[in-house]
């Protein structure tokens, strides 16, 4: 298989798969018209080139994913798209015409429409206001909007594409996935005909996003053509009819779906074979560590009870809302337990607040880095240190290299990559933004860890060394407690997975008995 | 690079107007009375600006400074006056200071009840910082409220303690206008509070912490940081050095006014914008504090000398700190 290159548009060129390629007419050879070209598109950002002689394109009617690590150029080809950036060189060619973007909302105005990964919606306001953002119908009286007017289109235009909202639910109250569809109305509402749709998944959880799915293969068979981003390999081959894997600035591969599986996918963004995706597991559990006994917290957690080995890395699965990261809240001592006990290492402890979880050398890995991890614009040392200067011998005074030594240490132990330790959290990847989290943790000589989320938007290669990272401090035997909504890293990683649903735990089984179905079917389907 | 610039910026505007005045006005400007009477004025402004810096830098913001400042100069000066066996509800000790000796004439406090009457002020200043701190950790009000609410009710009881007169002590000159080793004693506080405050928030927990709060409040909760302990220690320390530049401005009055620090809270946060510190939160420094200050006052100062009224002053004034902070802004966006 050779890597398609920019000069291959010529129909007579051999191709492979079914890569897109169009004749005179604006028609892909296939008989479907394309809907978007970009063809040799080049951005340089100083002394880097972001994308280098980049051409896609997209079928109407068809959903066309765009995989690649991250910083492979996926977000500067889509802000090129988008009319964010302008391109060195190379054209944009929207149903056979050529655009030239120089605003956002040129874009806009060309029917291109773009739904981030961080939404941009008005919580405050309704549906049906935020669908009608900056185009409000007129309303009865002069200077009025048209409320009525906009909330029956609102409904209209649903229920034309068979999405269940409510026009008049403020959109703050709604669920991520609903939220998602709100921006889908919003450019359904701007007679968009090319959506793209940025790790729409990311924080969806599985239902949500089936649901989300339904609704893109529905706007596809109106006609609709998507471009669609994810990390998610299994989403992309379930959903894609063409697949393009960026890497370093250029198209390294472009077919379609049906010729492409997943560990082929993954050979292109990485441009190497993964013989694993999962790191073979050598630790061996040895006495238990954690022990929770009837845990029940304010936050809807009721009569939780499981326990950890040293050395073992148990998962959590279950529904987003299912009071998974509400477990890890009460035991780092973020929300208060009402009742039951914590045991480590056979004693009890009380845990008050984070601050008394790390002298009890329990660790907790948010779900959002941004949030409620990282100090974004302070160095990468500082963030790795924060809560270790006391067990630094920094309690009184701080020795600003030795502080940027013992970072220095951490960052190549783990492969952080970085200018140096001085740098801002900000200047790092999302990867090793979370590997700077994770070295924090490793610093502080955890020996119960709990990662909540730990490869959300972070690409394949830094998946796997997160991965292998846990396996490293299982080895070094410690707890570890992996929440996660991906199922299949729940399997390629832990010994055994507790299921949560509604606040409770409905199962603790041993992953090599287990099935991905059976855990699905416990964190979903109400029993009694 | 361009980091660079945006930190030597405030310096170089610093120089260019120094060596503009230098040029325009040698025989009054560049005198070293003008110049030492331009520091020991700062010196008010700046050792409030320190502790401002500290609370811009943690994502906060206190407007009642100047009110704080008030505050603890009359408790100050009350103090030295009953210790020097006044009746305290007597009308007499807001007399001024220059009628003759006589029935008339105010007390004139000891030594040893200026320096109790001072940490009286200082201690007034901190706890008039701690009750700010406690307010916005223990009840969770942002700041922004709890000082505007403080603002108010300070001023007021500074106003109400002598019925909106002031209290004069034509004595207590030491910290305003005294020399030690050669150099004024008010000037010599300003160093020390600055190179004290700039150590602290470089190599100590706390103000490592300072940053880490005002950079991702909930991040430095989630790091075992104590945030509520470290505002109120913020807020306390800023009301230390209120206490102390409220018996400095005392000092160079020689009488606690009611009236004072009306709008300093302006100056002082316009001071810390100036210096490159982010008003929300995570960024900022004492040097650049100190030059924000200093900038400031020097262009009060060649104004007066040019002969430029102190209301065009307050026009260029604005001028500046709205120019400071976009060309801070322009220099980010170009960063990114």
């Amino acid at each position: 298989m050779t890597p398609k290159s920019s000069n291959s548009l010529r129909p007579s060129e051999p191709t492979t798969g079914v890569p897109p390629v169009e004749d005179e007419h604006g028609q892909d050879v296939r008989g479907t018209p394309v809907a978007l070209e970009m063809r040799g598109i080049s951005k340089r950002f100083g002394p880097v080139q972001a994308l280098s002689e980049v051409t896609f394109h997209v079928r109407k009617g068809t959903i066309h994913t765009l995989c690649g690590e991250n910083g492979a150029g996926k977000s500067t080809l889509m802000k090129i798209l988008a009319g964010v950036y302008r391109p060195d060189s190379g054209s944009i060619h929207i149903h056979g015409q050529e655009r030239t973007f120089q605003v956002p909302a040129d874009a806009l105005a060309a029917g291109v429409s773009m739904i981030y990964q961080e939404l941009d919606l008005a919580q405050d306001l309704t549906v049906a206001e935020n669908v009608f953002l900056g185009a409000e119908p007129a309303g009865f009286l002069p200077y009025t909007i048209g409320q009525r007017v906009m909330e029956s289109e609102t409904a209209r235009l649903a229920g034309q594409y068979g999405f269940d909202v409510n026009p008049r639910a403020r959109v703050g109250d709604l669920p991520m996935g609903d939220c998602q569809i709100v921006e889908v109305l919003k450019a359904l509402r701007r007679n968009a005909s090319l959506i793209v749709l940025d790790e729409p998944t990311s924080s969806l959880s599985e239902n949500e996003a089936q649901r989300l799915f339904t609704v893109v293969r529905s706007l596809r068979e109106r006609g609709m053509a998507i471009v669609y981003i994810s990390h998610r390999l299994e989403e992309v081959v379930g959903l894609a009819d063409d697949i393009s894997v960026l890497r370093d600035g250029r198209v390294a591969h472009s077919a379609s779906a049906s010729s492409l599986d997943i560990p082929a996918i993954v050979r292109h963004m990485v441009g190497r074979e993964l013989t694993e995706f999962f790191p073979p597991r050598k630790a061996a559990a040895g006495d238990v560590c954690v022990q929770v006994e009837n845990l029940s917290s304010a936050r809807g957690l009721r009569d939780i009870s499981f326990s950890v080995r040293k050395g073992e890395i148990v998962g959590m699965a279950g529904l987003v809302g299912a009071g998974r990261t509400e477990v890890a809240r009460a035991l780092f001592g973020v929300d208060k337990m009402t009742s039951g006990r914590l045991l480590l290492d056979g004693e009890e402890v009380r845990i008050a607040s984070p601050a008394d979880a790390i002298r009890q050398r329990v660790a907790f890995l948010t779900e959002d880095r941004t949030r409620t991890g990282l100090c974004l614009e302070l160095p990468c040392a500082w963030n790795i240190t924060l809560p270790n200067l006391e067990t630094l011998g920094m309690q009184r005074v701080i020795w600003p290299r030795r502080e940027s030594a013992v970072a220095a240490q951490m960052g190549e132990r783990i492969s952080i990559k970085w200018s140096g330790p001085g740098a801002p959290a900000t200047s790092l990847s999302g990867g090793n933004q979370q590997k700077l989290l994770i070295a924090r943790w490793l610093l502080a000589q955890s020996r119960f860890l709990i990662f909540d989320e730990p490869t959300r938007g972070i690409d394949v290669g830094a998946k796997r060394e997160v991965y292998g990272l846990m396996n490293t401090l299982a080895e070094e035997g410690r707890a570890i407690l992996f929440i996660s909504s991906e199922l299949p890293e729940l399997f390629g990683v832990t010994d055994r997975i507790l299921v949560m649903r509604r606040g409770r735990l409905v199962g603790d089984l041993r992953t090599s008995e287990t099935s991905p179905d059976k855990v699905m079917h416990l964190a979903a389907v109400e029993t009694n | 690079m361009n980091t660079l610039v945006r930190k030597v910026i405030p310096f170089a505007s610093l120089v260019i107007i120094v060596l503009g005045l230098s040029a325009l006005r040698p025989d009054t400007f560049l005198t070293a009375d003008n110049f030492i009477n331009v520091l020991s004025r700062s010196s008010v402004n700046g050792i409030i600006a320190v502790g401002m810096t500290a609370i811009i830098i943690s994502g906060g913001i206190d407007l009642s400074v100047g009110s704080a400042l008030a505050l603890a100069g009359m408790v100050g000066a009350w103090t030295m006056l009953w210790l020097a066996g006044g009746d305290p509800a007597g009308t007499l000790w807001s007399v001024p200071s220059d009628i003759p000796a006589g029935p008339g004439r105010p007390p004139e406090p000891t030594a040893l009840a200026m320096a109790f009457g001072t940490l009286a002020g200082v201690a007034a200043g901190t706890l008039c910082g701690f009750v700010n701190g406690a307010l916005i950790s223990k009840l969770r009000l942002p700041p922004f409220i709890v000082t505007l609410g403080t603002m108010s009710a300070l001023r007021g009881i500074a106003y109400v303690m002598n019925d909106g007169e002031p209290y004069n002590v034509a004595t207590y000159k030491y910290l305003g206008e005294g020399a030690f080793l050669g150099a004024r004693v008010c000037v010599l506080i300003f160093a020390a509070v600055a190179v004290l405050a700039a150590l602290a928030l470089r190599y100590v927990r706390l103000g490592r912490y300072t940053y880490a709060i005002g950079s991702n409040r909930e991040a430095a909760f989630h790091a075992g940081i104590n945030v509520d302990r470290c505002l109120v220690w913020i807020y306390t320390l800023t009301g230390v050095a209120i206490g102390i530049a409220a018996m400095i401005q005392t000092s160079r009055t020689v009488s606690a006014q009611p009236t004072a620090g009306l709008s300093l809270e302006l100056d002082v946060i316009a001071a810390v914008v100036i210096g490159g510190a982010s008003l929300s939160g995570g960024r900022g420094t004492i040097l650049g504090t100190i030059i924000g200050t200093l900038l400031i006052s020097f262009l009060r100062n060649g104004c007066t000398l040019l002969g430029i009224s102190t209301n065009v002053q307050l026009i260029v004034i604005g001028a500046i700190i709205v120019a400071a902070v976009s060309v801070d802004q322009l220099a980010r966006s170009k960063t990114q």
